[in-house]
């Protein structure tokens, strides 16, 4: 919303300066979002007048002016075809910068004669599109007077209006804030009712629906031309374009008192009547925009007896419209709702001053009044002879009274503020006060409670008196506040960026093919109006963004990527399908090194996995291969598992196939684990730790190296050797893995390290041997391993 | 009888032209092996009468104590060139690099999360979460937004389709819904526990979390997170909203005072609404809290719609309270510099190694937030 400070002291008595205005309005909950000053760049720019011109020596189209300006009589090249003795225009000095052209003036000669200065277009001044010629002003002006005085420029305040204030769409809105707030006092309302002259023959029907309340009346015999200077300088100074005097009213009244109106030519109305209803399937309308709209039953249209001639509250049509040659013009002044005036811009993709206001809602109690203020500024401005004024229908019930104790401000917002005090505030902001009741005035539909009048108190007062309290003492939880899964969230991260992997944020959104690559895609989880056609799917794994993430990092240059994302991940939309996932991807594209290490990368991976589940203090998981989803490489992955049910995490080398769909240079290695899968340890009393019992005899370790089928997991020989002697064995380390020469077909030898820690006596020679036994038998038992000779 | 002196001159000579430890043990078993010159000598002092014997005694093993202790020293002599040889042969160039390794980080976004969890910890909240596929009651209606508002447009809304009822879930607009789980009494708990759900007052919550909304600019992508506040109590008023959020401001930008200004707004969820603005210079490239003359709106809040307590079947006279909601992403790039929203979910390597966090600069009240 634009309006200017002359335009503010129509409605408010004050003397407050322009920055005071925007001070006190942004303190009363009024954004200013900028001052558009569009004098400010014409500073150096003053009225002068012609006394000679005469002929260029040395040029056809230029003319050598001798002109009386602020700075004395001087002589000045000018070009344009009006320049000449006597005409008054708009002088710019040596030195001044000329907004529209873009230059800053120098005392240059112009073919051979020096140009003390510049006779300046519209154009140039950024005043008019005029550039025909120079500017042609009044010759009541005063030479040196201000170019903008003489343009009538000012300042323009741009504010965010929210959408519960409507009324602040309008000056006298703003005014009577600004009033409250102790900028000034309201001026009493103009308008007063015409009496009408005759009966007004234009029937008016509503149909209750539509448009609950509808006034107007005919004024006949009017002169209709280009508005009087004011009233243009009035509507360009907020971004309105001038159209005729009869528009022009509308349109000033529209910002003026947020009351949209509507002007029919009278002559073109068909069948006596105008009516509001709901549009019938197959009407159409050619709006003033020039556009014709297909009409639906949901919306609101004028039309007279020829069918619809407006979109109520939205447009008028081309057919009834006023023009300069109107002699009789039809005022409209209705009430639409706003719901149906928001859904009929949003469906006709069209949006007017009126349809801006009316969609936010417009003073139920305002059609008849808005139709006086019409009739008393066109009677002015273009005579003629007004009908009584007609109203049908009936305005939506006016606000009702609530009840109001007084101590409510203070125990809501804190603030001391005296029942005088109080009442004085909701006074003049138009609230009727008796005794413990107040009712809002008609245009504020948005205050509906208590709540709501200690807002107005408190804004008016002044957020900046509010007093500042320390909260109370609440119980805390021992242990901080933090849940055990917000805290594995928060652990997950940081072990994750201490084991070198960089933390990522990947929408939660992906292209459906992706998501249908890691098992999602379905049409349930496919947005409606996504940003961009390829985020339009919530994703069933992080996995596909951090791919893509890694690929576009290779494309820039840098392929070693370490990346992690602990973020949802989506099932369905019911909330209980939402999860949480630590999700890795390890491009493994390491610099060259004089340090060779052989390592499969993989391993390094599955290393960082169980750091990051001994770090969530999950238990000791079983590794499945050969089971996981597709999206990974069927030899080099394997799952995590909690019982034979529990998936906890997937790890491995992605598929080769779902990184080309993804256009990314492999190989790629990923886990991805659930969070919520984690068992959480049952909860202790206390944070004492187990006992820790240290032997003070020596550990002694034994090699055995196995023959076992090449299929056979190096797992499942370690898990029966470290049961074969619990009291004994402390830990079994494969530390060699063999196929070849020496080594049967079809077999390798696993060599495991057995680490020995006696607990109450050294070993005797004996019983090392007999433990040895039993490590041997419960190989051969597990998976038929014999001891290597 | 032989010549003591000339003996002694003799080995002590050949003691230190020993080259090597071979050669030196040769000269040692030569003087004082069980044949050697010396111990021959020794075997004569049992023949000699005592007082020849005390003559010679001293003489012979002074010599045998001579040779010794200068073979002794040539061996250490020895030892230790060949000790310095082979280290001078182990030399290595220390210039070379060691074997590469990645820097991993921490994404600034999830630090300044942390940051934020730790100061409102320390004031008494605990942390609530909720799903980011919301329905319309938890993200607009129990929130006050009457059906159709215009302020629902405002909030560029991602929607799911339509199912059979005609109904359609959507991507959460702000984290307020989780506000309605927390406040709403008496629900069926069907859902998984990380899951907010109601709770009697009082009720002190942060709520962190990823919201959506279809825009996207400089300032704005169509992920963003969000933290959300809520406070319910009987006696919770406007003073106390000030309060909170002047603590926070002052402590999570790590300066003593911050000047900030209460300015009235309105949203549907508060009554009375405002927003707080702070102090800062932005007449350079980076913005600078707690200097200048310039204001920055950094949070929307307000006392919590007494609508919106008795939708969650609280009596609005008897509890009432505030609520807010920050920017997470725009407050780390106001704290730490970054200038384009978007890159935060861009992903360079670049990026979020000079913008990351190493993983040891976890907020501690000891050592400040990063």
């Amino acid at each position: 919303m634009k309006f200017t400070l002359s335009w503010l002291k129509e409605h408010l008595d004050t003397s407050a300066t322009l920055d005071e205005v925007v001070t006190a309005m942004t303190m009363a909950g009024l954004e200013v979002e900028h001052v558009d000053d569009p004098g400010a760049k014409l500073a150096a720019f003053t009225v002068a007048k012609i006394v000679e011109a005469v002929q260029h020596p040395n040029a056809d189209k230029l003319r050598v002016c001798q002109v009386d300006t602020k700075d004395g009589r001087l002589e000045i090249v000018c070009g344009a075809p009006n320049a000449r003795a006597g005409l008054t225009t708009i002088y710019a000095p040596i030195g001044a910068y000329v907004p529209g052209s873009g230059v800053t003036l120098e005392a240059r000669p112009v073919r051979g004669v020096v140009s003390n200065g510049m006779l300046c277009s519209g154009r140039e001044l950024e005043v008019t599109q005029e550039s025909d010629g120079i500017v042609e002003l009044s010759d009541d002006l005063a030479v040196g007077a201000s170019a903008v005085a003489a343009f009538g420029l000012e300042a323009a305040i741009d504010f965010e209006v929210t959408p519960n204030r409507p009324d602040w769409l309008g000056v006298r809105g703003i005014a009577r804030d600004l009033a409250a707030a102790g900028l000034g006092t309201l001026k009493p309302d103009p308008v007063q009712p015409v009496k009408g002259a005759f009966p007004c023959p234009i029937e008016i029907k509503v149909d209750g629906q539509a448009c609950p309340v509808f006034a107007g009346r005919l004024i006949r015999g009017v002169k209709n031309g280009p508005s009087p200077a004011w009233l243009q300088r009035r509507l360009t100074s907020v971004g309105l374009r001038p159209i005729n005097a009869l528009v022009d009213v509308t349109n000033l009244i529209s910002y003026d008192r947020c009351r949209p109106l509507h002007v029919y030519d009278a002559a073109k109305l068909t069948g006596g009547f105008v009516e509001a209803r709901l549009g019938r399937e197959g009407e159409t309308l050619e709006a003033l925009d020039g556009q014709t709209y297909a009409i639906t039953p949901e919306i609101c249209v004028i039309a007279d007896g020829s069918g619809a001639i407006g979109l109520g509250g939205v447009m008028g049509g081309e057919s009834t419209k006023v023009l300069e040659t109107t002699t009789d013009v039809f005022v409209e002044s209705a009430w639409f709702d706003p719901i149906r005036t928001a859904q009929t811009g949003r469906s006709l993709g069209l949006n007017s001053d009126a349809q801006y206001r009316f969609a936010r809602g417009v003073d139920p109690a305002s059609p008849a009044w808005g139709v006086e203020q019409a009739t008393t500024l066109i009677l002015q401005l273009c005579g003629g002879e007004p009908s009584e004024l007609k109203v049908s229908g009936q305005a939506p019930a006016p606000p009702t009274a609530i009840a109001f104790d007084r101590a409510y401000v203070k125990k809501l917002s804190g603030l001391d503020v005296g029942p005088a005090r109080i009442d004085e505030i909701l006074t003049t902001l138009g609230f009727a006060v008796d005794g413990a009741n107040v009712t809002p005035p008609s245009w504020r539909r948005d205050v509906e409670g208590k709540a709501d009048l200690v807002e107005e108190v408190a804004r008016i007062e002044g957020f900046d008196n509010l007093p500042e309290e320390a909260l109370p003492p609440i119980a805390r939880p021992a242990g901080g506040v933090l849940t055990l899964r917000q805290r594995r969230m928060r652990d997950a991260r940081r072990t994750m960026a201490a084991r070198g992997y960089a933390e990522a944020l990947t929408w939660s959104f992906q292209p459906r093919e992706w998501a249908q690559l890691f098992g999602g895609g379905d049409a349930k989880l496919v947005l409606a109006n996504p940003i961009a056609a390829e985020l339009n799917t919530m994703r069933p794994s992080a996995l596909g963004n951090l791919i893509d993430a890694a690929a576009r990092n290779a494309r820039k240059g840098f392929a070693d990527a370490a990346l992690f994302e602990v973020g949802p991940n989506f099932r369905g939309d019911e909330p209980g399908d939402q999860w949480t996932a630590v999700t890795a991807l390890l491009a493994p594209h390491a610099p060259k090194s004089w340090v060779k290490t052989a390592a499969d990368p993989l391993f390094q991976l599955k290393a960082d996995l169980l750091a990051l589940l001994d770090e969530m203090g999950a238990p000791p998981l079983q590794v499945v291969q050969g089971q996981n989803a597709p999206w990974w490489h069927p030899g080099r992955s394997a799952r995590l598992q909690l019982g034979p049910k529990v998936v906890i995490a997937e790890f491995g080398e992605l598929h080769p196939r779902v990184l080309k769909a993804l256009d990314a240079d492999g190989p790629m290695l990923a886990f991805e684990l659930s969070l919520d899968a984690i068992p959480e340890p049952k909860k202790k009393g206390v944070k004492t730790k187990a006992a820790l019992e240290l032997s003070p005899l020596m550990p002694l370790t034994r090699d055995f190296a196995f023959l076992v089928d090449a299929q056979t997991p190096a797992g499942d020989l370690v898990r029966p050797i470290l049961g074969a002697d619990k009291a004994l064995i402390a830990d079994a380390r494969v530390f060699d893995v063999y196929a070849g020469q020496g080594v049967p077909d079809g077999q390798k030898s696993v060599a495991v390290e057995v680490l020995v820690q006696p607990r109450e006596k050294t070993l005797t020679d004996a019983e090392i041997e007999a433990m040895s036994g039993r490590i041997v038998a419960a190989a051969a038992k597990a998976v038929g391993a014999k001891l290597r000779g | 009888m032989t010549d003591l002196s000339q003996l002694q001159a003799d080995l002590s000579a050949r003691v230190a032209a020993a080259a090597d430890l071979a050669a030196l043990d040769a000269v040692r078993v030569e003087a004082l092996g069980k044949t050697g010159s010396i111990s021959e000598l020794l075997k004569t002092l049992g023949r000699m009468t005592p007082e020849e014997r005390r003559e010679q005694g001293p003489k012979i093993n002074g010599l045998r104590d001579a040779v010794a202790a200068a073979v002794t020293a040539r061996k250490d002599q020895l030892e230790t060139a060949a000790l310095d040889a082979k280290l001078a042969a182990e030399r290595v160039d220390l210039s070379l690099p060691p074997p590469p390794e990645r820097r991993g980080r921490v994404h600034p976004t999830m630090q300044v999360l942390d940051e934020m969890i730790a100061v409102f910890a320390d004031l008494g909240f605990a942390l609530a979460e909720g799903p980011d596929i919301e329905d319309d009651f938890h993200n607009f209606t129990a929130l006050n937004f009457p059906p159709k508002h215009p302020a629902r447009e405002m909030h560029d809304t991602f929607w799911l389709p339509e199912d059979e009822n005609g109904e359609r879930k959507l991507l959460r607009t702000h984290t307020s819904p989780v506000q309605i789980r927390v406040m709403q009494q008496g629900q069926n708990r069907t859902l998984p526990g990380w899951i907010a759900q109601g709770q009697e007052p009082p009720i002190r919550v942060i709520v962190p979390g990823r919201t959506y909304r279809s825009d996207s600019d400089a300032t704005h992508t169509p992920m963003f997170h969000q933290l959300e506040g809520l406070v319910i109590d009987r006696n919770i008023h406007m003073g106390h909203l000030k309060w909170t959020l002047d603590q926070f401001i002052s402590r999570y930008f790590e300066t003593p005072v911050v000047e900030t200004r209460f300015r009235p707004h309105h949203f549907p969820f508060t009554e009375p609404s405002a927003e707080m603005d702070v102090k800062c210079d932005r007449s350079g490239k980076d913005v600078k809290i707690g200097q200048g003359q310039d204001w920055m709106e950094i949070v929307g809040c307000g006392m919590v719609h007494p609508n919106i307590i008795r939708t969650c079947g609280l009596d609005p006279d008897e509890w009432q309270g505030f609520a807010f909601g920050f920017g997470v992403d725009r407050l780390g790039t106001l704290k730490y510099g970054m200038p384009d929203l978007r890159d935060m979910f861009a992903n360079d390597v670049r990026w979020l190694d000079h913008y990351g966090f190493s993983a040891f600069q976890a907020p501690n009240p000891a050592t400040g937030l990063s």
